[in-house]
């Protein structure tokens, strides 16, 4: 049995059949070549596999394709605006917390999902908000830092806005 | 004065970082192919059987399902060697690895068969279709119980693989010396490396009939084992490296290539294997459990006397790289002090356990839990302040070490361990129930190989005509920086940006082999081959600037796109006009170099008398904890770490290795075991491997201290595994200071400390 269904990834609409089982990493890496997102370990404990649900963060190797119909989805190929890095991914960089970059989409999704509700978080509000993303080569010093860096740099593109 | 750099020694935001944080990397399991199989691997429930019957042709005729192999399968199933890293009599090649299983299986999760099909989903299936009967047969799983005479033989006649002594001087007449003596049996974990990315690749065989296998490797030199076994010459065989995500020496051993090639040379069409999760667990090598017995003896004044040690470590089932990781073990075992007299033995012993091998720290790792307890004991009975013991007996440049090796570099390790401790600040305050400690453990871990494998690493640089420059080296980049390594060091010799070097990495075929990234040794040895070669194109250069400049040669040099006149930097001409000059004559910029690592004659006798590496690299590590004296709960509050690490080449790729360090060795010391009861893993995935997560780990402070003497280019030492080796028994040491009670065995967790308060 295949469900038409209609995904919206990164602003683009992607209409599909799904099987019942299919699971959500999968269809957006093997169906849609979407493969800034990972597989980790297949039962929701690293965080790799980490997108946006209507701005949520969410575990897509937990998730069923079916379940995100009509809902927005950002990967990390969604993030970066007219050519230019999201100030998360530019922050990452500038404060080396790209280490071997395999938990990276996933955890600059984490810290954008926290971000986007909360512009100016303690530390311990971005250890909690990452907590479900392992990173196995950095020590976490460096994102926590890259994370509060861009949310200064968030906090004065706002101001310059208004 | 410290020489300043133009590239070398800042912070490099590389080119390979933006890639990263775009999700644009295409890491092994990204890629495929039009008409790609996927693989999967059939393997053993069983620590120890016989294989009674195997049965693949239910899965043969499943449909979408292009092949089953078993060992009969392979060419040359036994093939890849085992490390013949000793030159005593001990039960080593006896020890046979086989690629698949051929009759018997040894342990919990060996490879008995490979199924290439259509679509994952049918290779799964298959799995389920192949029928195996096994007879049981008798096992052991402790290494002192294997070491008995009356012991199963897990191959041979011998379970102990290998076998390494210290000695120096008479540690009877040492021990009559000493006014304290602790003497402590250490256990240290099981760690598996857990690096986040899977094992995994892709094979297929080319219009040239080469087989390809693109994959996350450490080692590509591996493209040699798959002509092995697969019975063609190593001129068929091509790997190409792909950038990895995370390896700590998990992708260092074979893993999926051998598999793949099999795959794709039987069916002709390209083929994927990625290992799950759990299959990472049980299918791949750990770090060596160890027990560790160790009597250390001191005077009153505070000057060591005498280190007595026995070390065994658990191999598992195959050998791997278990020598050689206990000769680390044995070289290491005093640590970085000098002691009049010592006498270790360590032993290396086959079980039906998962087998162990490379991880980070190797086997100089697991010795820093003994020695480090010991001397924080010590200093306990002695009281004497912790430092102030370590600082009587800390090795100096020209020491011999109990292995009789000279220290030829610095020894930083006081301003290390002092800056460690500075850095911890003000001490947290306690309470009744949570108490507060701190610990400070030092240590040495050598960088390069050792001296006897004569370690050579190859780099080919040359200039284009528009100026900009191509490094082609075969270094793989495990996610440490190691490609934005070399692309800095050229571009400093070369005075270039570094936007404008290009790296070509990893490809067997088209790179120059440059050797493992293991054994902190890519820094050293691609980084000293990229100068060298780096360098011989600058000469090139400046021969020819120095004939349209009417200057000597020597008194050139290259910076911003120029050739200058050191002594009237207004004398100068454009780099591409130099460039061009030699194209034009026929004398292509270009250098193939290799560097040489120190060569010695292979180690003569089971008792080490002779220098085995390069160097050493020396730091400390500070921790501060806090501890629930009612649950045993340890909660890390502080950290610090400090390394002598010679020249940073990049300051944020050296600061992440150390942070890194202290997070991986944090997980050995307090959290991480990979358990296995009766060989039966028991530790599945992340929900019962535990890692540490943000949550766990503190804001670590990192200091970087420059002393330029390493063997490294510029000066510098290595970085990769020195940082993870202090970092446990920083930890253990912090709870002792807090509870007052030692805890042996690590790591050190809540239930251990429960059990030990009462």
């Amino acid at each position: 049995m295949k469900t038409a269904i209609t995904l919206n990834v990164n602003g683009k609409e992607y209409p599909l059949e799904v099987k019942a089982n299919e699971i959500l990493l999968n269809v957006l890496r093997d169906r849609l070549g979407l493969m800034g997102t990972k597989y980790g370990c297949g039962i929701g404990e690293c965080g790799d596999c980490t997108v946006l649900l209507d701005g949520k963060a969410i575990l897509s190797c937990q998730s069923l394709a079916f379940t995100a119909d009509g809902k927005k989805i950002t990967t990390i190929e969604g993030l970066e605006h007219n050519g230019s890095l999201h100030p998360l991914q530019q922050a990452f960089i500038d404060e080396g917390a790209v280490q071997c970059g395999y938990c990276t989409p996933g955890m600059i999704l984490s810290a954008k999902a926290l971000l986007d509700t909360k512009p100016d978080p303690s530390d311990q509000e971005i250890k909690q908000a990452i907590r479900g993303n392992f990173c196995r080569c950095t020590g976490y010093t460096n994102i926590i830092r890259a994370i509060k860096t861009a949310s200064e740099k968030i906090k004065d593109q706002g101001r310059k806005q208004t | 004065m410290k020489k300043e750099y133009s590239v070398v020694g800042t912070r490099i935001a590389g080119l390979d970082e933006k890639d990263k944080v775009l999700g644009n990397v295409i890491f092994a399991d990204d890629f495929t192919l039009p008409g790609m199989l996927h693989g999967k691997v059939f393997r053993s429930t069983k620590a120890s059987a016989r294989i009674k019957r195997l049965d693949v042709s239910k899965a043969q005729e499943l449909p979408g399902v292009v092949c089953v192999l078993s060992a009969e399968d392979v060419p040359n199933n036994e093939s890849v060697k085992n490390v013949v890293g000793q030159t005593t009599e001990v039960g080593l090649l006896e020890a046979k690895h086989q690629v698949l299983a051929r009759g018997r299986v040894r342990y919990w999760g060996e490879a008995i068969a490979l199924v290439a099909a259509e679509s994952l989903d049918i290779a799964r299936d298959a799995l389920k279709l192949i029928e195996v009967e096994y007879e049981e047969l008798p096992a052991v799983f402790d290494p002192f119980e294997a070491m008995k005479p009356d012991a199963p033989k897990i191959h041979g006649n011998n379970n102990v693989i290998a076998s390494w002594k210290l000695r120096k001087g008479d540690v009877e007449k040492g021990f009559a010396q000493a006014d304290v003596v602790v003497e402590n049996t250490y256990r240290t974990p099981r760690q598996e490396h857990a690096h986040i990315e899977p094992e995994s690749g892709v094979a297929w065989v080319d219009d040239m009939g080469v087989i390809n296998v693109r994959y996350a490797a450490q080692v590509i030199e591996h493209y040699r084992d798959i002509a092995t076994v697969l019975g063609v010459p190593e001129s068929r065989v091509r790997v190409i490296g792909t950038l990895i995500g995370g390896g700590f020496g998990g992708k260092e051993d074979v893993t999926v290539e051998v598999f793949l090639a099999l795959m794709a040379r039987k069916t002709g069409r390209p083929v994927k294997l990625t290992f799950t999760r759990e299959e990472m667990g049980y299918a791949r090598h750990k770090r060596h459990p160890y027990v560790l017995k160790y009597k250390t003896g001191a005077t009153k004044e505070g000057k060591l006397v005498a280190l007595e040690a026995q070390i065994v470590s658990d191999a598992g089932a195959y050998v791997y790289l278990s020598p050689w990781v206990l000769i680390y073990s044995t070289v290491h075992s005093t640590g970085p002090y000098l002691i009049p007299n010592v006498k270790v033995d360590a032993n290396s012993v086959l079980t039906n356990n998962i087998m162990t091998s490379a991880f980070r720290g190797f086997g100089g790792m697991q010795v820093v839990a003994a020695y480090e307890a010991q001397m924080d004991d010590l200093a306990e009975k002695l009281g004497m302040d912790p430092l102030e013991l370590r600082r009587k007996n800390f090795l100096k440049k020209g020491d011999v070490t109990a292995s009789y090796q000279e220290i030829t570099s610095e020894v930083w390790l006081e301003k290390c361990a002092q800056a460690a401790l500075d850095a911890l600040g003000q001490k947290s305050k306690g309470g009744k129930i949570k108490k507060v400690g701190r610990g400070l453990a030092c240590a040495w871990q050598s960088y390069g190989r050792m001296t006897y494998l004569h370690d050579t690493s190859n780099c080919w640089v040359n200039l284009e005509m528009d100026g900009s420059a191509v490094v082609r080296t075969g270094i793989p980049d495990l996610g440490g920086g190691q490609r934005e390594s070399v692309r800095a060091i050229a571009a400093e010799v070369l005075g270039l940006n570094i936007e404008e070097i290009h790296v070509i990495s990893t490809d067997s075929q088209v790179t120059p082999l440059s050797g493992t990234v293991t054994a902190t040794r890519a820094l050293y040895m691609s980084g000293n081959a990229t100068k060298l070669a780096a360098e011989n194109v600058k000469k090139v250069i400046t021969g020819k600037a120095s004939e349209i400049l009417s200057v000597a040669p020597e008194k050139l040099d290259l910076k911003d796109h120029t050739v200058y006149v050191v002594d009237d930097p207004k004398k100068r001409i454009p780099l591409v006009d130099a460039i061009k000059q030699c194209y034009f004559e026929g004398k292509i910029p270009q250098s193939l170099a290799t560097f040489r690592a120190p060569f010695t004659e292979p180690i003569s006798s089971d008792v080490i008398k002779d220098p085995v590496f390069p160097d050493f690299t020396f730091g400390a590590q500070a921790a501060e904890v806090e501890v629930d004296i009612e649950t045993g709960e340890v909660k890390v509050l502080k950290w610090a770490t400090a390394y002598d690490i010679g020249q940073a080449i990049n300051v944020n790729r050296v600061e992440g290795q150390m942070e890194g360090g202290v997070a991986q060795g944090l997980g050995f010391g307090l959290m991480e075991d990979y358990l296995e009861v009766d060989g039966v893993p028991w530790t599945w995935n992340f929900h019962d491997y535990i890692i540490p997560t943000s949550k766990d780990v503190p804001d670590i402070k990192s200091i970087v201290l420059e002393s330029g003497s390493g063997k490294g280019p510029f000066g510098a030492k290595g970085i990769g595994e020195p940082a993870i080796s202090a970092a446990g028994p920083a930890a253990a040491n912090a709870v002792k200071d807090a509870i007052g009670v030692r805890v042996t065995h690590l790591p050190v967790t809540a239930e251990r400390i429960f059990f030990a308060l009462r």
